[in-house]
């Protein structure tokens, strides 16, 4: 093993962060085990294509839920609590007493959570294809966009509710309430292939709602929607401004 | 400047920090010369944490001037830093770090980092190296922040409130390592309530009432300069008298 000072403090932060987070067990088991159980389930129910779900199977349908899924657990159940928590503790302090800073912990963090999503949404990909025959995004590149976009949108959002909630327990609590409806706009409860037409286009400019869109039409091999797209991106920019101007340290 | 002497570890001139509306500091200035152990008195909200958290560059002032051996801690934060080891007041770690682990994350932080086996004797934690951070006493989690702010090799050491909620054998085992790292050649800045720990260890102490410093010298010169004709004083009573400005 290499000794821990040989490697940058971002490194080593990133390695401490990832431990602590394996140490917790339950995010892990909420954000990467329970949408593969889903999915699991899911593929054992489909009964070949569904006409009322555009033709494809459930599972194919699903897919871009439990995407969606795993994204805001970290993002809005993860990143915020942890965050919100380590000021409260007196943790981001202590660092900005340190020659490195507190926001290269925060740049852990981000790296931590969005790589444990990507890990977890690669996951849910490659058992999709390989166990219950959905096929790999016919549209890669669209598909990497959309989920990037996707990806930043949440954690912005994550971002914001660290910065305005006053302590780990409400800033979990926060990211609780908002994962519900924007995860019910996503189609976790009723696919938005099934949902009225007034209530997709609600659906259509909420975050997981547009990513779900995004994520669904690359996958069948077409290039996102520039709207669904620059939602997405919307979402982003206004909530990381929002948190880079009201993020406080402690 | 055409003399070469060395600048003082910390010199404070002028120093006003206010937050909103409530001036936490008014122009307080001190100076604290290497090699010493520099007591900061003074009762709760005196503005203490504020003038040190100044001084490890937590906080940018709002007028004056602070340097660490003659370095800007806000503006030069990084270099400033590496000289200047903190234990903060109310500040923890992750719950589930163990204690070997939060040594070596701090250390790669610095440039020239003590020896993590050296520290953890030092501090009585080889025991408890493995141990998680919550599931460690109020003594050794204050043992493990000192290590902490020792990890870098800083030349200014600043503890606020060292040994509040510290039982008596473990704050006197702290006095003995202040007085080791006095020993060793290191600067300590002591945030204190107690006067008899100010009056043992500190070669000087500033007496900080509402933002300012109210007086300032030896713990003996303070006795002397609030003592009366007839009554004789120890530091708590001078402490009192000065911060409340009568004289018994």
């Amino acid at each position: 093993m290499i000794p821990a000072r040989r490697r940058s403090a971002l490194s080593n932060l990133v390695r401490t962060e990832t431990l602590l987070l394996a140490r917790e067990v339950v995010p892990l088991l909420w954000g990467v085990g329970f949408p593969m159980a889903l999915l699991a389930v899911m593929g054992s129910f489909s009964r070949g294509p569904d006409k009322s779900l555009g033709g494809i199977t459930l599972v194919a349908a699903y897919e871009p839920v439990l995407i969606a899924f795993t994204l805001a657990t970290f993002a809005l159940q993860g990143l915020p609590a942890v965050l919100a928590g380590y000021r409260e503790r007196g943790i981001l302090r202590r660092l900005n007493a340190t020659p490195v800073g507190a926001a290269r912990l925060l740049a852990a963090q981000l790296t931590v959570n969005l790589t444990i999503a990507l890990i977890s949404t690669a996951g849910i990909l490659i058992v999709g294809d390989a166990a219950f025959g959905v096929p790999l995004p016919g549209q890669p590149a669209g598909f990497a966009l959309a989920l990037l976009l996707a990806a930043a949108a949440m954690l912005a959002l994550g971002l914001f509710i660290a910065s305005v909630a006053r302590s780990g327990r409400v800033a979990g609590a926060v990211g609780t309430m908002v994962f519900l409806p924007l995860m019910f706009f996503a189609g976790l409860w009723i696919p938005r292939a099934l949902m009225p037409a007034t209530l997709r286009g609600i659906g259509d400019r909420t975050p997981l709602g547009a990513a779900v869109a995004a994520l669904h039409d690359s996958m069948a091999g077409q290039w996102p929607s520039a709207s669904g797209l620059a939602v997405l991106a919307g979402y982003a920019g206004v909530f990381g401004v929002l948190a880079w101007r009201l993020f406080r340290w402690e | 400047m055409t003399t070469h002497t060395a600048p003082p570890a910390l010199e404070i001139t002028a120093l006003r920090k206010q937050y909103g509306q409530q001036v936490a500091v008014d122009d307080l200035s001190l100076r604290v010369a290497e090699g010493e152990i520099f007591g900061i008195l003074g009762p709760n909200g005196a503005g203490k944490t504020t003038t040190v958290e100044c001084a490890e560059g937590l906080r940018r002032p709002d007028g004056g001037t602070v340097r660490v051996f003659g370095i800007d801690p806000y503006r030069d934060r990084r270099e400033a830093r590496t000289l200047v080891g903190a234990q903060l007041q109310e500040s923890e770690l992750q719950g589930k770090l163990t204690v070997a682990e939060a040594i070596e994350l701090y250390a790669s932080f610095y440039p020239r980092p003590a020896g993590i086996e050296a520290l953890l004797h030092r501090l009585g934690l080889t025991e408890k190296r493995n141990t998680r951070y919550r599931a460690l006493s109020g003594g050794q989690k204050q043992r493990l922040s000192i290590a902490l702010a020792l990890v870098g090799n800083p030349r200014l050491v600043v503890f606020d409130e060292l040994t509040t909620g510290l039982d008596p054998a473990a704050r006197r085992e702290s006095w003995r390592m202040v007085e080791q790292l006095r020993d060793s050649g290191i600067t300590v800045l002591l945030v204190t309530h107690y006067a008899d720990e100010a009056e043992r260890l500190c070669d000087r102490v500033a007496l900080i009432t509402s933002g300012r410093v109210a007086a300032t010298g030896t713990p003996a010169e303070l006795i002397a300069s609030a003592s009366g004709a007839g009554t004789r004083f120890n530091l708590d009573d001078a402490i009192v008298a000065l911060s409340t400005g009568a004289k018994s």
